[in-house]
């Protein structure tokens, strides 16, 4: 039930809810489907709680408030997030699950483990550290192709390039584009890394909102066993038009292969 | 990043720890002025003391909502702050660092408040290790005397009253204290403290640390005048 050592105090339990991560990179819209995937749990008669990094009582408002100085360093950075993440994670999620709540959480420990390695931080490290984490009932990773891809839709969004999803505090480039560029390619092929070793069920977000939307129903439905023939009772925008097929975990290339066996 | 023990700086770190009353923050201070007064470029660096984590950790005590789990990651990020910007630094460059409480403060409370052993150690991984750690023992009944006799009310996470173990302050406070020795006294071999006495007299227990200390420093003098 939990990936490392549990968290204190805490036994191994059957809890009756449903943890159900959405993960991805910048920009890929985990935060459009998350809100679409609670209205249409909500109408379908079952209790959400959607869940987010900085979110917490506790250290929310400390990283946001640390991450607008140019102080703030690699390993504070990780320790700041892992204690929101536990924060949340034992008085949000954890009480939810226990009474039967559907958690939707927006990342979970896989992109803050992304981000340390990108900045050079011991995996081993990061990883014990969230080893504190509960297993989730579902990873869905919505995929995009290239970070050029990921740039169109910043742009499109509005909001411009932002410091830490450039990754300028590790100085990758010249300026913000070649900077986020290079950041979020290699984000994305840590998440590819990731997939296999955790199991994410991937989802490939270059479509339209739509399908992606139709897919994520589809495989939530399964993770929380809710009977097909409620179907009719979804609201009007349910869509059934793409039928691709659920993938679990990304296929992996025979030279990532070779280096994963070479590395275990 | 680097591990403990794995760091190789021309600076020196020296480190106090004890449980509260146990005289070391008066310790280290008589030795801060003496190494100042030697010459030697000294820094200073606090437990609990990042700019960054300050406010997020009195607001948790305040509103109580710290869980072991948390208490324990807030203080690892605090001390990471410190580590990453008033500790290595001044390493690098040379010069001492003195601290008051270290990572060994953690592994007694944080193992005390039900955190796994092994988990807290892996989290301060990326931790200098001090060239001394000095510890100071003091036996329970007089280092729980020496606080409750000089402050009128105890704090809630200081007397650990969150984890249930009393509803009354002075006794969990003391039930608290001596779960944290404990912990103290099964580090001095793991990590090899140095234990200072902290019942005898404070200039016979400053005479110790110097000429500890000095040990440390002949190698390298670089005094200002």
């Amino acid at each position: 039930m939990f990936y490392g050592t549990p968290l204190p105090g805490a036994e191994q339990e059957d809890y009756s809810g449903k943890l159900i991560v959405v993960e991805g990179t910048d920009g890929v819209g985990r935060s459009t489907h998350i809100s679409l995937l609670r209205t249409w749990l909500e109408s379908r008669g079952h209790a959400v709680l959607d869940t987010g990094m900085t979110r917490s009582v506790l250290a929310g408002r400390g990283i946001k408030e640390a991450k607008t100085g140019h102080t703030l360093g690699r390993l504070t950075m990780q320790l700041f997030y892992a204690t929101d993440f536990i924060d949340r994670l034992e008085n949000e999620m954890l009480p939810a699950l226990r009474s039967g709540f559907i958690v939707l959480t927006d990342r979970y420990i896989y992109s803050a483990m992304a981000r340390a390695e990108v900045r050079g931080i011991d995996s081993g490290w990061i990883r014990s550290i969230y080893g504190m984490s509960l297993v989730p009932d579902a990873v869905f990773y919505l995929r995009i192709q290239s970070a050029q891809e990921l740039v169109t839709r910043v742009l499109a969004s509005g909001r411009g390039f932002d410091y830490w999803e450039s990754g300028r505090d590790i100085h990758l480039g010249e300026d913000f584009y070649d900077s986020f560029i290079a950041y979020q390619t290699r984000m994305l092929q840590v998440f590819d890394r990731m997939s296999s070793e955790y199991g994410f069920h991937v989802m490939n977000a270059s479509r339209s909102v739509r399908s992606v939307a139709a897919d994520l129903r589809r495989s939530v439905a399964k993770v929380i066993d809710d009977p097909p023939a409620l179907e009719g009772s979804a609201p009007p925008a349910k869509m059934k038009s793409s039928e691709e097929p659920l993938r679990k975990s990304t296929p992996v290339s025979p030279t990532e292969k070779l280096e994963k066996s070479a590395g275990s | 990043m680097i591990s403990y023990g794995s760091h190789r700086f021309p600076g020196k770190l020296f480190v106090v720890e004890g449980t509260d009353g146990s005289g070391k923050s008066t310790q280290l201070a008589l030795l801060y002025q003496w190494l100042k007064a030697e010459g030697y470029p000294v820094f200073y660096s606090e437990w609990n003391s990042s700019p960054l984590v300050k406010d997020t950790t009195r607001r948790a005590k305040k509103r109580h909502i710290f869980t072991p789990a948390t208490f324990s990651l807030l203080h690892a990020t605090d001390f990471a702050d410190r580590t990453e910007r008033d500790i290595i630094p001044p390493l690098k460059a040379g010069a001492i660092v003195l601290a008051d409480r270290y990572i060994y403060t953690a592994f007694a409370r944080d193992v005390a408040r039900g955190c796994a052993r092994d988990w807290v150690r892996d989290v301060y991984k990326f931790a200098v290790k001090p060239n001394v750690g000095f510890f100071f023992r003091a036996p329970l009944d007089i280092a729980v005397e020496r606080i409750i006799s000089g402050r009128p009310n105890l704090k809630y996470y200081e007397a650990g009253m969150d984890m249930g173990w009393s509803d009354d302050p002075e006794e969990s406070f003391t039930i608290f204290q001596g779960k944290i020795l404990r912990e103290y006294d099964s580090m001095v071999d793991e990590f090899g403290l140095t234990v200072i006495d902290a019942t005898r007299s404070i200039e016979k227990q400053q005479r110790e640390m110097r000429t500890i200390i000095e040990r440390h420093l002949k190698k390298r003098r670089f005094k200002a005048h």
